[in-house]
């Protein structure tokens, strides 16, 4: 009994200095402040500006939006988005056109609009702010697919 | 003699009573909180406008409601203001007083306002957004082009491209703006 307790006791203080110091790395978005305390709140960052399409990182990544979407309605009457990504209207406006994926439902059938599935653009999309990434990483791309 | 005079005084201070207590008059009902003061519009077109950038931006300039929909000069002003008795006709009749209603009607009710911006070149637009002291250069890369070889190409009017900026757009209006011409 006694000759069993001795190594749990030692594994046990293994996992509390583990999870201890495992703790003091990891912070959530309002830092070290205790929650009875108020945090300071994160620097505003404004969206990017209009500019040219952003290269992507690896294959099949969505596009990123390399322009504002403040205040663009997405609902089920109307598809900001679509008023220049769409096949009819991308010409007119020089805009990226919606690609034909986005017209398969799940099943792998062709619809004649965008599929449900991909309506919501900014599910995938999304516009970019000038700012480091919280947390770091050493993603590279498989070399053979990459630009 | 002297009792002419005394008419032509007299006429001129009620001519100036009557026509400043019309214009007070005809100014109240060209505010926003008058506007508001129906629930129909409170709360169906003001609600949606609260999202867009005429009523809530960086530096605070607001459009209300009448800076867009009714226009500044005077007869234009007073053309509008007569064409609205019909508004109140309906009004009474209760045409858009529940929401459905409202969505029911609202397609019909933003040609009519895509109509009439048209037909008057967005002249309540260009009240504010003047055309001359618009520089490009300080504006995105798609509004370049569009407002500099776009819109000189094919002779568009604001409204044209920015409809549903203050509003919610309703369904199809894609198809049924372009069967309208708009």
């Amino acid at each position: 009994m006694k000759k069993r307790f001795v190594p749990l006791s030692f594994l046990m203080l293994l996992l509390a200095t583990t999870l201890t110091l495992y703790a003091e790395e990891l912070q959530s978005l309002r830092g070290n402040t205790p929650l009875s305390e108020e945090s300071m709140p994160a620097e505003n960052k404004p969206w990017a500006k209009d500019s040219e399409p952003i290269a992507r990182n690896y294959v099949q990544q969505p596009p990123l939006i390399p322009h504002l979407v403040e205040g663009y309605v997405v609902n089920i009457k109307f598809n900001k988005c679509m008023s220049c990504h769409s096949w009819t209207n991308y010409q007119q406006n020089r805009a990226t056109k919606i690609s034909q994926t986005h017209f398969k439902d799940r099943d792998g059938n062709d619809l004649a609009t965008v599929s449900p599935r991909r309506y919501f653009c900014t599910q995938c999309h999304v516009p970019q702010v000038n700012a480091e990434a919280l947390i770091e990483n050493t993603f590279k791309p498989v070399e053979a697919v990459s630009q | 003699m002297k009792t002419s005079f005394k008419v032509l005084v007299l006429g001129f201070i009620i001519g100036v009573m009557f026509w400043g207590g019309f214009n007070w008059t005809l100014e109240l009902t060209n505010t926003e909180s008058f506007c508001i003061s129906c629930h129909e519009m409170k709360e169906n077109v003001y609600m949606e406008y609260q999202n867009t950038i005429h009523y809530n931006n960086r530096s605070g300039v607001r459009a209300t409601c009448p800076d867009c929909h009714v226009p500044k000069e005077w007869l234009y002003k007073i053309k509008r203001k007569i064409q609205a008795s019909n508004e109140l006709y309906h009004k009474v009749l209760g045409t858009i007083d529940t929401p459905e209603k409202f969505e029911a009607k609202r397609l019909e009710l933003a040609l009519h306002e895509w109509q009439r911006m048209k037909s008057a070149d967005s002249r309540e637009c260009r009240n504010c957004h003047d055309e001359e002291s618009m520089d490009y250069t300080k504006q995105g890369r798609r509004a370049i082009y569009a407002h500099s070889e776009e819109a000189k190409k094919t002779d568009k009017t604001c409204i044209d491209c920015h409809k549903g900026i203050a509003h919610s757009l309703p369904a199809n209006w894609e198809q049924a703006a372009k069967d309208a011409g708009l």
